[in-house]
């Protein structure tokens, strides 16, 4: 209804959606022989953890505080984006010996 | 603790002396059965557990015994169909069979918070026993490249399972 407006919305919308490819990064992060790695890693919000189960089990990357539960398959990678920012320690809730720490800058 | 412990260690040395520490070398058909058969005894103490354990800690133990155990079984029937061999039985699968089901009697008996405890030393125990026969005999006896590999997997997530077992019984004391 009001052309004006809907352009400058529209041309937000592109920044934003411009924005965040432009600085989000990927990282990988290994599941192989009941152990992640690397066990201390950091990111930023709005990148993307690739997570990598390289054994012939299930293995879950599950944060402490519950900010994620991810579930992967044997010989399987999820990608998940890292919406909020903090400290997280994270374990497999299949195998509570394999721990690790993520950092996430906002 | 004295008397336990002592208790442990017989148990222990009974397990490795009769069934796992023979001379003679042993073949790959006869590895592959002694593993699968080491999983096969893990699968069933858990689907007991998952029964008759009342905490959840040691529940949620066994349900991931039973999977792992299952996961790893399903990929060493996968890899003896591909390499063609044939497992085959032997003393020491006997044996420990034999010592897994007269345990599996004993556990039975029991209810409750003992039960639980019984479940999870013995748990430790099993994994500690199995890891030392996949480290200083099934490991080095294995001929087969893939059986070897496979092998070393399985005692990696073995291992990770003595320690999960370890924290578990430590948190009930
Ligand atoms: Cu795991």
């Amino acid at each position: 209804m009001l052309p004006g407006r809907y352009l400058a919305t529209l041309a937000l919308l592109a920044l934003g959606a411009l924005a965040v490819p432009a600085h989000a990064a990927t990282l990988r992060i290994v599941m192989e022989n009941m152990a992640i790695s690397p066990a201390e890693a950091s990111a930023k919000v709005g990148d993307t953890i690739e997570w990598v189960n390289k054994d012939v089990l299930a293995h879950t990357a599950t944060a402490k505080n519950g900010d994620f539960d991810v579930t992967i398959a044997p010989k399987q990678t999820i990608r998940s984006v890292l919406i909020k920012a903090g400290t997280v320690d994270y374990y497999c809730r299949y195998h509570p010996n394999m721990k690790a720490v993520l950092t996430i800058a906002p | 603790m004295f008397v336990r412990l002592s208790i442990a260690v017989a148990a222990l040395s009974v397990l490795t002396g009769a069934a796992l520490a023979q001379g003679a070398k042993l073949t790959d058909p006869q590895i592959a059965h002694i593993a699968y058969t080491a999983g096969v005894i893990d699968i069933n103490a858990a689907k007991q557990a998952e029964t008759k354990a009342s905490n959840k800690d040691v529940k949620a133990f066994a349900k991931d015994m039973a999977r792992d155990h299952e996961a790893v079984n399903k990929q060493a029937l996968d890899l003896v169909k591909k390499l063609k061999v044939t497992p085959e039985d032997n003393d020491t699968s006997k044996a420990l069979s034999k010592q897994a089901a007269d345990k599996l009697a004993e556990l039975g008996k029991l209810k409750g918070a003992a039960y639980d405890k019984a479940y999870i030393d013995n748990e430790v125990a099993y994994h500690k026993t199995v890891n030392t026969a996949l480290e200083t005999q099934l490991i080095p006896s294995a001929s087969n490249p893939e059986l070897k590999s496979l092998l070393q997997t399985g005692l990696k997530i073995f291992q990770g399972h003595q320690q999960h077992a370890e924290h578990v019984a430590a948190g009930m004391k």
